[in-house]
């Protein structure tokens, strides 16, 4: 069982949605618990089984499927996807946990369901077709969940999202075909594995074409600016469920699939691109931060943070060393828990009083005790004070950048702190000053179901806040192979210079190479 | 004096002739049956098409073993013509039929099943496609042709509906139009080759080099007129989405697929040495009519209220995706072309067939056409089984993985990387996004929108048990049409390059 347990975690919940169809509409909920648990369970145990010294991939499962084309079924983790995926489980156990919709519970249960097959199939997947098809599939059940339990703009959000999306995935599927036809000259044979595409040395020019293409794929779903349009109204039109996977999982595709594919595949492409790149992010960073600050709706304003957010993210990334990539890496899963939360923390005061703007509320503090003091938590989370999960993740981004370019790393750092503003003024505005809206001064505090929901999710934050070693070493581990295959692979001296070398660690060579 | 001309009867191979032979005698057996005992039910007629049609199916696998021993096999003084293309060509076209005939079997009576001649014409028009695909003689692809297309107006015109009368009309006269322009450009190539056999023609252009250019042209544009016609593409397309309304949406689901890959294999056989032997002009009027036909019909799909006007213009774009192949001229393009018409016709059969089950005899108060969006509002709701499926052909049909179409999609495309046509590959990529939207407003209406009680007792009103097991054969073929591409792809490269294409 153990060779096999990335395909049982993919493919359960797949299992599991369709025999869903049976199951009565009362019962759909303690269903779809099950379910999650089990899966929750099942990638704990992966997390036990995984060996966080090894920097390879681990668990590597191959299968043909087109093997005329070089398509094979082949998944594989090491330590960058691991947490995802546990976070994907995590995230769906808590999210049907915390369910509050009552409209048709058992579609919207099955489609979850699908949901995470997708998710943790995008996260395993070696092979760019594979990826590819979790990656477009993953569009279809969040279309229907923000279209038919979403606001009133739904329809239109829902479509925007998909096509926006849908788009860019076209153009990085072109990107993967050319990546599989230079295999094909060099080598002879079709190949979409990763791991062999991860041996070619391609042609600093064809890198350029090749990193643009990926990167319009992958930058719409960060999103990035100026890509980021449909991310609002997703957000804004979504149940609290779709908010709370959207911020939590998918936005994390787009960069997890720069780590594990535009960096080791195209590094002379990367270097190249390094400063633009942190330019947007650092323009997402500022840019997010006062349009959130802008919001009157408590939704978009987190919103509008998770694309500040992502902005350090790629950052991070893009700082093309140990520090920055495991940093950003950690900080995926760090924005993870923090936005889904407060995602869920929006979705308890909507329940209740059926609007998200601020100027409604007021003075919750004195009401919802219980409420005010995890909202807290979670925003000084969410603003990176140190201790908590985001800090972590955050500063090592920053350091890792502080080692390319000092000046743009002092502008994101600032900016970051400013950042705090209007988390800040969003908290005092909602929870601070006298209740003044009479509706307000019975709502009930924070429920049993809720408080299930919410409370692991302060743990984890302030326990990797505190203690991140468990996550970060393996992380690291994995990041360091990538960087020295990234150094090896690099051929201007530009890229051979800001690609640091760790050669004493480092044991994957470049084989091939094609001209 | 002339001498006696004496021919060995062995040397004819009249078993070439076998899989047309089977069809044709099928049509006449049923049209006997019917003069010894008229009024019997359809479901008898539709029966013994489905045997003959199995038989005829039997004799062109035969014959698929035979090519992969011996090679091409040729028959009567050369016109007929047994290669690769056109075993897998014959293999789409009998197999879609198999598919399409049990569509008759509706719970509803409709006009044309009560007679059986519907079914003869049914055959010889297979026999016509056939005859179409297996032979390089230009005379021998324009008789098969007619024979085709002549049946096919007549089936259209069964329907018994104006709007039907109106699509035969058009289609005769559009289709009489096109076997003008077909005589015409066969005419010039035979008066400047001397021959009307392709590869002949081929030889004798290349040994002159090509002096008669001019010629060349000209014939080479009313033949490229009269694919354009016969293949929708755009600016020759106007007919398709009126005739596609007019006849039933069984009908229509089946001339977008099965009429086309016989003109398609044609089309191969006629362009590619033309574009290989660099007729400049020739590629460069294919590329814009590829990318217009693509392009344009998919902008057209957007605004349509219809969704069988939708899926009319949807299946031009898909036939411009196709012809792709034929400008990149490869092996894997070709292979590709299969590949594509293969899984296409699953799931377009399906979405089709998904309409035909709703076909409602009277329009209600309000409703303008037989299948608006709006029929299908909330069909989540009040089926949720059919609007799962129907929602899964629209996935297909716009390319998202890993349903079946998805694979013939990235196979065409991969194929016009590994050609050189790098931006014809970004071209396809971004149109399949465009033609996202309009399959998704379907899934909009149904998944997203609150149902219209007016329609609630129209829906599957027409279904019966074998319309339900053709889409769920349709349906199975479409998911689980990954496992399907591997032998799919091995097979038809293995057809394809025996051929030399």
């Amino acid at each position: 069982m153990q060779e096999h347990i990335l395909s049982i975690l993919i493919f359960f919940p797949a299992l599991a949605a369709m025999l869903g169809f049976v199951v009565q509409k009362d019962s759909a909920k303690a269903y779809g618990i099950t379910v999650a648990g089990i899966e929750f369970f099942l990638s704990l145990w992966l997390w036990h089984i995984y060996d966080p010294m090894t920097s390879g991939m681990q668990f590597m499962e191959i299968a043909p499927l087109v093997s005329a084309f070089g398509i094979n079924y082949m998944v594989g983790i090491d330590g960058i996807s691991l947490f995802i995926i546990v976070l994907s489980a995590f995230f769906t156990l808590i999210g049907i946990l915390s369910l509050t919709e009552t409209r048709r519970v058992k579609d919207l249960i099955i489609t979850l369901l699908f949901l995470e097959m997708t998710m943790i199939g995008v996260f395993s997947a070696l092979d760019a077709i594979v990826f590819y098809v979790f990656w477009e599939l993953s569009l279809v059940p969040m279309l229907y969940i923000i279209g038919a339990w979403g606001g009133p703009l739904r329809i239109y959000a829902s479509v925007k999202f998909f096509l926006y999306t849908f788009t860019g995935s076209l153009v990085m599927l072109v990107g993967m075909l050319f990546m599989a036809y230079f295999y094909y000259q060099a080598t002879g044979q079709w190949s979409f594995s990763l791991l062999e595409w991860y041996r070619l040395i391609l042609p600093v020019n064809y890198q350029m074409w090749l990193f643009a293409a990926f990167f319009l794929g992958f930058a719409i779903k960060v999103p990035m600016f100026p890509f980021h349009t449909w991310l609002p109204y997703a957000h804004g039109q979504a149940p609290t469920i779709g908010s709370v996977i959207l911020a939590a999982i998918l936005l994390k595709m787009g960069t997890y699939a720069f780590v594990r594919f535009s960096l080791p595949l195209f590094p002379d492409a990367t270097v190249a691109f390094m400063f633009p790149i942190a330019i947007l992010a650092i323009i997402m960073i500022i840019y997010g931060a006062m349009v959130a600050y802008a919001q009157e709706d408590i939704k978009q304003v987190v919103a509008y943070s998770s694309i500040s957010h992502m902005g350090v993210i790629i950052l991070g990334t893009f700082a093309l060393n140990v520090e920055g990539i495991s940093g950003s890496v950690f900080l995926m899963i760090a924005h993870g828990v923090v936005s889904g939360a407060l995602f869920l923390l929006v979705g308890v005061i909507y329940d209740r009083r059926h609007t998200k703007l601020m100027s409604e509320f007021g003075g919750l503090a004195s009401v919802m005790p219980r409420y005010a003091t995890i909202f807290g938590i979670m925003m000084m989370a969410s603003v990176g004070m140190p201790l908590t999960i985001n800090f972590v993740g955050e500063f090592l981004s920053l350091l890792g950048f502080y080692k390319q370019s000092h000046s743009y790393t002092l502008v994101a750092g600032t900016a970051i702190i400013v950042g705090a503003i209007y988390m800040l003024s969003a908290y005092k505005k909602a929870f601070f000053g006298p209740v003044t809206k009479e509706e307000n001064k019975n709502l009930k505090d924070l429920n049993k179901t809720e408080l299930y929901g919410l409370v692991p999710l302060v743990v984890i934050a302030i326990w990797l806040g505190v203690y991140p070693k468990p996550v970060l070493e393996p992380i690291n581990n994995s990041v360091e192979a990538i960087v020295q295959l990234m150094h090896d692979k690099a051929q201007t001296p530009e890229a051979k210079k800001r690609i640091p070398n760790l050669a004493n660690t480092g044991t994957m060579n470049s084989v091939s190479e094609v001209h | 004096m002339l001498a006696p001309v004496t021919v060995s009867l062995a040397s004819l191979n009249i078993m070439t002739l076998a899989p047309m032979l089977i069809a044709i005698i099928g049509a006449l057996v049923i049209l006997s049956i019917d003069l010894f005992k008229g009024g019997l039910h359809k479901s008898l007629y539709v029966m013994v098409s489905l045997l003959f049609l199995m038989l005829d199916l039997g004799s062109v696998v035969d014959f698929g073993g035979l090519f992969l021993r011996n090679g091409t096999i040729l028959g009567m003084f050369d016109v007929m013509l047994i290669d690769g293309l056109a075993i897998l060509a014959q293999v789409i076209i009998v197999a879609g039929s198999m598919l399409f005939i049990p569509l008759a079997l509706t719970s509803k009576r409709f006009h044309e099943y009560n007679y059986p001649e519907y079914f003869a014409l049914f055959l010889f028009m297979i026999a016509g496609f056939q005859f179409m695909v297996s032979t390089d003689n230009l005379i021998m692809v324009f008789i098969g042709l007619e024979m085709a297309s002549l049946a096919l107006y007549t089936l259209i015109a069964l329907h018994n509906r104006s709007k039907s009368f109106e699509a035969a009309v058009k289609y005769f006269t559009m289709g009489a139009l096109a076997a003008g322009f077909f005589a015409f450009g066969a005419m010039i190539l035979y008066a400047i080759t001397g021959s009307v056999e392709i590869n002949q023609i081929a030889l004798a252009l290349a040994k002159d080099e090509y002096v008669n250019i001019g010629y060349v042209l000209l014939g080479v544009t009313f033949l490229l007129a009269a694919f354009g016609f016969k293949l929708s593409m755009v600016p020759f397309h106007t007919w398709t989405p009126d005739i596609y309304e007019g006849s039933s949406a069984a009908l229509a689901g089946y001339m977008s697929i099965v009429p086309k890959i016989a003109g398609f294999v044609v089309a191969m056989r006629l362009f590619e040495f033309l574009v290989h032997s660099g007729v400049v002009w020739l590629q460069v009027v294919l590329y814009v009519v590829v990318v217009v036909t693509m392009t344009a019909s998919n902008i057209w799909a957007l605004v349509q209220s219809d969704v069988k006007r939708m899926l009319a213009y949807s299946s031009i774009s898909h036939a411009g995706f196709v012809m792709a192949a034929i400008l990149i001229g490869s092996t894997q393009s070709n292979t590709g072309l299969f590949l594509y018409w293969a899984l296409f016709s699953f799931t377009n059969l399906g979405a089709f067939s998904m309409l035909w089950v709703n076909r409602q005899k009277d329009l209600i108060a309000g409703q303008s056409s037989d299948h608006p969006y709006e029929k299908f509002s909330g069909l989540i709701r009040t089926m949720p089984v059919a609007a799962v499926v129907m929602a899964l052909f629209m996935l297909s049909l716009a390319g998202v993985p890993p349903f079946a179409l998805f694979w013939g999609k990235m196979y065409m495309i991969g194929s016009a990387i590994s050609g050189g046509y790098t931006v014809l590959a970004l071209i396809m990529a971004l149109n399949s996004a465009i033609a996202a939207y309009y399959y998704l407003k379907l899934i909009v209406f149904m998944f997203m929108k609150e149902p219209l009680p007016a329609y609630g007792s129209k829906y599957l009103i027409n279904a019966s048990l074998s319309l339900k097991t053709i889409i769920g054969i349709a349906a199975i073929g479409t998911i689980f049409g990954v496992l399907a591409v591997n032998p799919l792809l091995k097979v038809i490269t293995l057809f394809v390059y025996n051929s030399g294409y």
